[in-house]
This record gives C-alpha cells, structure tokens and sequence, in this order.
C-alpha cells in the first residue's frame, strides 16, 4: 500500500472501523480502514454504491466518531467537525434565505476580518458567480449553486477539502467543466482534497491518488497512482489503461 | 382581465344567493328576516351613528391584544421547545392536551378570573391561539434539513449566528403559517368571547341587535362585517408569506 510517513500525512487514518446498530443487529460499515493522504494531495475514493464510503467521509471529517481506530489531522486526534476542513456534500447545503453573498459571509462570522464582504465578493468572482451576489439561491441554475458552495468553503482558507460525490448532479458538460475550474481553484490555492466519487473519468481527471474502496464492511481494497500532469487528456492511452484497470478493481469488465 | 374572468364563477353563485334569498324572504312574507336591502340599509344607519367603528374597533383591540401576547410567548417558547429535546419532552404532552380544548369551553373559567371586561376576551384570544403558534413554531424547528445544522457545524460558528443565521430564518415560514392560523382562530374567538356580556364588539352587535328589538338585519351586517374583516386579515398575514425573508419557502 503507498503511505506517506505518518508524521508527514496531512490526514491520517489508522484502523478506523464503525458499525450502526439497527435493533439486535450490528452492521459493520467501515472495517478497518488506514489512509493517509499529504498535504496538498488529491485523493479520489472510490467504491460501489452503498459502500460505506459517505460513512468513511463523516469520519474522517468528524462528522461521526469512529469504533475504533482513529483520524488525526497534522498529527493530532480529530474528534470534532472544525472549519481546518469543509464538507461539501453531495445535496449542498447552500442556505436558502440567504443571498450568495451572505452565503459566502457565513464562515467569517465572528472572525476578526475588517472586510467581509471583500473577501466574499473575491471568492464570488473566482468561482465565476461575480454579479450574483444579491442573488438568492432559488434564482441559481445548479452549477451555481456548486460553484457558491465551493466559494463558501474556500472563503474560510480550509487546510482540507472534503467532496462527497459534490458534481454527481450535474450533467456531463457542466459537471466536465466545473472539474476544470475546480483545478485551476486548486492550482492558485493549494488544499488537500479529499472526494468520493463513482466517477471513474473524473477521479482520473482530478486526483493525484485513486483509493479503491471495497463493498460493504469497506476497507481499501486497491491504490492507483495517477502520475500524468494537468492538464490532463482522459483519452490518452495511459489513462484509459488506468481506467480499465480502475473499473476491474471495482468488478467491471470496460 | 383573466383575473376577471377567473372570479366571475364565484360572484355568479353569490349574486344566485343573493336572489335567492330575497325571493325567499318576499314569498314567505317573514316580518323578522331581513331582505338584503334591509341588511344594507341597517349597515348604513350603523355607519351613520358612528357605532360600526365603534364596534369594529373593539373587537380588532381585543384581537390585537390577545394574538400579541401569544406571538411573544408562542414564538420564543416553540423554538425553546423545537431546540432543546427536554423542553419538548416536558412540556409537549401539556400542549397536546390544552390544544383540542375549544376556546368556548374557557369562558367560565375567564369570567371567574378575569371578570366581563376586556381581559376575558384577551384571554380567551390569547389561550386559542397560542397552542397552533407553539406547535408549528416546534415542527418548524424540528424540520430543519440536516445538511444546514451541519454545514453550520462546519464552520465552527458561535451560537448566536446558528439561531440568527440558521435557525431563526429556517423556522420563519412556518412562524408565519402559525400566525396565520393563530390569528383566524382569534377572529373566530373574539366574536364568541364578545357574545357574553361586553358592551362594545362586533359579537355584542350581534347580541344586541337580537336581543334589543329583533334586529335582524344588524345581526346579519354584523355576521357580514366579520366575515370580511377576517377575509382582510388573512390576506394581510398571507402578504407576510410573500415577504423576501420567507419567500424562499416558496420559490420552486
């Protein structure tokens, strides 16, 4: 398995194992799983459906405790949800009562920043939402939304992008394009990302890592570096190579 | 234009009614029924005397009384009760009992306590629509989507931005509903509550015109006079739906 040095990972992930109880039946969803991943790396995760890979991501986030094992985050133990590392779920949650810029505002809150609405109408215009901000969400078109969502978690400079499954809404050319900008946000700002997808092309066309994630209890079952620079032809022999030896890891003959 | 054309039904069947009671006022010849016209013209002495305001004033007073104090204690107490799961717990069984008891059924008890003034109305008002405002105030909070109460959680922020931020305009729409509500169930009340033994109120109009000389054409202005304002009401609140803090509830 490819580790960075403990000591050096950004996220580190060591046996982490959870079950949920359902009356007298315990149902082990994560089953031991260690990942590490470096700063300013982009790990792609990616498994089957019902995998247990949203319950992996709550996690490592600390959105859930685990069982057993544990996450540390820069080498100390994550127990809590904290704005070092944003969610940006698969639904969004995008508030609807307020406007893109108090959307944007929202992380600053009690922070001392003098110029709020600066820094929000900033990353208002990197995400291209720049003459929206008096818009409210219900007059966005889905694309904007992801893109208010991924100015509102970069407002607040988290050390670690957390994506579960974020373009998977999104039709092709909008979810292909939103991806591009997504790497050029990443080249200027450099975070470590974290993304769930079921996406094949698009773990290949963002991540410096593929960890491939097993059924249901999930551990990682493979890992597949993706050494091509950005930007980067999904139609190159060498990445469909990697997509077919992706998708037979997952049980898929392409 | 399409909006005439939308409401020309309704006013076909009230014109119908119309006829048809006064044709069966004329053919039965009754001496205490009112005629519609005789309905219009006891409405204009009303107005002429000055007691219609009078009258309107006074029930809209009790109203405004009675739903104020319920807002100020409904409000507060149903996001308390929608936060925290022990105050909900607690205090929802007594809510759950209070609420089906009509409003009438406190009359004696608000004439023991409060006496035949002003305060039993307000009272009476307050107790009927407190408990919808609490109750859709508590359902309110507790149909919060996850994913918001998350993302704040993310973010780290304090307390006071979670409910003024969060939660307070999350609820919001379905405040507005129970007020709503609230306040048709006070109009509905203070009439009644004004039955007893008041001397001023659109509900002592009509008792009294009864009472003093059969006066049935103003227990029919009165009726009509009250339908009407609580069509006005409901619209005033029904604007509030429409106001930009709200709206978002709506706009799909």
């Amino acid at each position: 398995m490819h580790t960075n040095g403990s000591a050096r990972a950004k996220i580190d992930v060591r046996n982490v194992r959870k079950a949920f109880a359902s009356e007298k039946v315990s149902l082990p969803v994560v089953d031991g799983v260690d990942l590490q991943v470096a700063d300013g790396e982009f790990v792609a995760l990616i498994g089957p459906s019902g995998c247990g890979k949203t319950t992996l991501m709550n996690l490592i986030a600390g959105f859930l405790q685990p069982d057993d094992g544990a996450v540390f985050i820069d080498g100390i133990e994550r127990r809590k949800p904290s704005s070092q590392g944003i969610l940006i779920s698969q639904q969004g949650s995008i508030f609807p009562w307020l406007t893109v810029q108090e959307n944007l505002m929202f992380g600053l809150n009690g922070h001392a920043h003098t110029d709020k609405t600066g820094i929000a109408d900033h990353y208002a215009s990197i995400v291209g939402l720049k003459g929206f901000e008096t818009s409210y969400p219900h007059q966005l078109s889905g694309g904007m939304l992801k893109r208010a969502e991924l100015a509102r978690a970069l407002v607040v400079k988290p050390e670690i992008l957390y994506m579960d499954e974020p373009f998977s809404a999104l039709d092709a050319l909008m979810g292909l394009r939103i991806r591009n900008e997504l790497l050029r946000i990443l080249a200027e700002e450099r975070h470590t990302v974290l993304m769930i997808t079921h996406d094949v092309e698009e773990a290949i066309h963002l991540a410096d890592r593929i960890l491939v994630l097993s059924p249901r209890p999930t551990r990682v079952q493979a890992v597949f570096d993706v050494p091509f620079a950005h930007p980067r032809r999904l139609t190159s022999p060498e990445a469909q190579e990697l997509r077919v030896a992706v998708l037979r890891q997952l049980g898929v003959d392409a | 234009m399409n909006k005439l054309t939308q409401s020309l039904p309704s006013i076909g069947v009230l014109s119908l009614l119309l006829a048809a009671w006064w044709i069966a006022v004329a053919w039965s010849g009754s001496v205490i029924f009112p005629t519609p016209w005789q309905v219009v013209t006891g409405t204009a002495e009303l107005i002429r005397n000055g007691t219609l305001w009078l009258h309107i004033s006074s029930s809209l007073l009790r109203v405004a009384a009675g739903f104020g104090l319920a807002v100020a204690l409904a409000l507060p107490l149903g996001l308390w009760m929608g936060w925290v799961n022990g105050a909900y717990l607690t205090l929802n069984p007594l809510f759950q009992i209070l609420r089906p008891i009509s409003p009438i059924a406190w009359i004696p008890i608000a004439i023991l306590w409060f006496g035949v003034g002003n305060a039993s109305p307000v009272f009476l008002i307050f107790i009927s629509s407190v408990f919808p405002m609490i109750v859709q105030t508590v359902a309110g909070v507790h149909t919060i989507e996850k994913r918001y109460l998350r993302a704040a959680e993310n973010f780290g922020v304090s307390r006071y931005t979670l409910f003024r931020q969060v939660v307070i305009p999350a609820v919001l729409p379905q405040i507005v509903v129970g007020m709503r509500i609230g306040l048709g169930v006070a109009w509905l009340v203070v009439v009644a509550a004004e039955m007893i033994a008041l001397r001023s109120g659109l509900g002592y109009l009509i008792m009294d015109s009864r009472n003093a000389g059969n006066r049935y054409d103003l227990v029919i202005a009165g009726m009509i006079i009250i339908g009407l304002i609580g069509l006005l009401l409901d619209g005033g609140m029904r604007l509030l739906e429409g106001h930009r803090l709200v709206r978002w509830r709506y706009a799909h």
